[in-house]
């Protein structure tokens, strides 16, 4: 896969001068999704969310490939009509280019709002790739919850006083639900992991099917910490296995990075505001949860990669 | 009763497709002025690793032939990611943050 000298020389596609928030994770997630695929000509299609908001500014726009917007819970939908046009023309012998298609989306987007559209994109197998920049809450909005945000954490609509204690429920795991598809690439990665990203865009976009990749974007704004450390808390999800990377290539799994040593849930939870009341004693009881459901979920993923492994599946 | 006119409604094939937004220009939108803080390259202790292009959200970090040169200040808001993320060269950062100065 491309190194990032060979990657530099690529067109830049998303310009700076976008309104995201100075240390967006987002931005980074786009910059990266489309320097991996800036080789073939490709076409973006934006669920509204952070990204599409702040990059299309009217009357600017910070996206140097066509790139479509129509709305919040259609962003696959209209992805997948685009890629079925293209199909068409490319038979009919009008269109003789290459043309990828990426589709991006918030969680709000994906996990709650463009979830079933995106569930119906993936069955139909058009060939796409749906990128889930996850930053685990309505963030656009003013930080309401969304189904990935996790166990404890605050939101606008999940607040923290003498009774609430932030959010009451665990998360979904979109990423196993995609799997559960049997589409043949899923991918899950996080900001802080550059190479990682690339290389399961570039893996995902020569796959003829569709695909999917659900990359963590710590939030400054929402989560609550120095801009600066928006990498450095990416890869602290990762070291904490708070969020595994993986990738189920035809229902195989591997784990893509393995911490060296599994840190305590803590050290992730103490940079940010939004965890910042499980850190008094009374709450331990739900840090402990917190830590409990990332042992059994990382103990799980282990297996299945075993699995994976020994069958050769 | 007066006369009321009722203009009729117009129809899916009188309302314009889309909008059209040209692609790239907000890059003429200038967010540097967003910046508290700016980042100073250190040119003796880069070693061309291009962390802090990669990991810029803003792409204002300028690489020519694969080569990190500088900063595009029109656009930086200053976020500090590079400064972070640069690993420098024997603990000697490249990318060091300085306050603007009014």
């Amino acid at each position: 896969m491309a190194n990032l000298k060979e990657l530099s020389k690529r067109p830049e596609l998303l310009s700076g001068g976008h309104r995201l928030c100075a240390g967006c994770g987002a931005g980074i997630i786009a910059r990266q999704v489309m320097m991996a695929a800036a080789d073939k000509p490709v076409v973006v299609a934006n669920a509204t969310g952070c990204l599409e908001v702040s990059t299309t500014i009217y009357p600017f726009s910070a996206w140097k490939t066509s790139w479509f917007h129509s709305a919040f819970e259609n962003a696959a939908a209209s992805c997948s009509g685009m890629e079925a046009a293209y199909k068409a023309l490319k038979r009919t012998g009008k269109v003789d280019k290459d043309i990828r298609f990426i589709t991006f989306g918030g969680d709000g987007g994906t996990y709650d709002i463009g979830f079933q559209s995106l569930s119906g994109a993936m069955e139909r197998r058009h060939r796409m790739l749906y990128v889930c920049y996850n930053n685990e809450a309505y963030m656009n909005t003013g930080i309401q919850r969304s189904s990935a945000t996790p166990l404890g954490a605050y939101a606008s609509t999940s607040p923290v006083g003498k009774v609430k204690k932030g959010k009451e429920q665990i998360k979904k795991d979109l990423t196993k639900v995609m799997v559960a598809h049997n589409i043949p690439y899923v991918g899950q990665t996080a900001v802080g992991y550059w190479n990682d990203l690339t290389t399961k865009v570039q893996k995902a976009l020569e796959t003829d099917g569709p695909t999917f990749i659900n990359v963590l974007q710590p939030c400054r704004l929402g989560w609550g910490y120095n801009p600066a450390d928006t990498a450095v808390l990416g890869r602290l999800a990762v070291e904490t296995c708070f969020w595994p990377i993986y990738e189920v290539v035809d229902g195989k799994y591997k784990i893509n990075v393995k911490p060296k040593e599994k840190k305590p849930i803590t050290e992730y939870l103490k940079l940010q505001t939004r965890f910042k009341h499980l850190l008094r004693p009374e709450n331990a009881g739900i840090v402990a949860e917190i830590q409990k459901n990332i042992d059994e979920n990382w103990a799980w993923l282990q297996m299945m990669e075993e699995c994976s492994n020994k069958a050769g599946v | 009763m007066a006369d009321i006119k009722v203009e009729k409604k117009k129809g899916w094939k009188d309302l314009p497709a889309c909008d059209y937004l040209e692609a790239g220009s907000a890059a003429a939108f200038e967010t540097g002025d967003w910046r508290s803080e700016k980042p100073v390259w250190i040119p003796e202790n880069c070693i061309q690793c291009l962390f802090c292009w990669v990991y810029c959200p803003d792409s204002s970090v300028i690489v020519k032939d694969g080569q990190m040169t500088g900063f595009d200040y029109k656009h930086c808001k200053g976020c500090g990611i590079c400064a972070t993320e640069c690993p420098g060269k024997k603990g000697n950062k490249a990318i060091k943050m300085e306050a603007e100065k009014k």
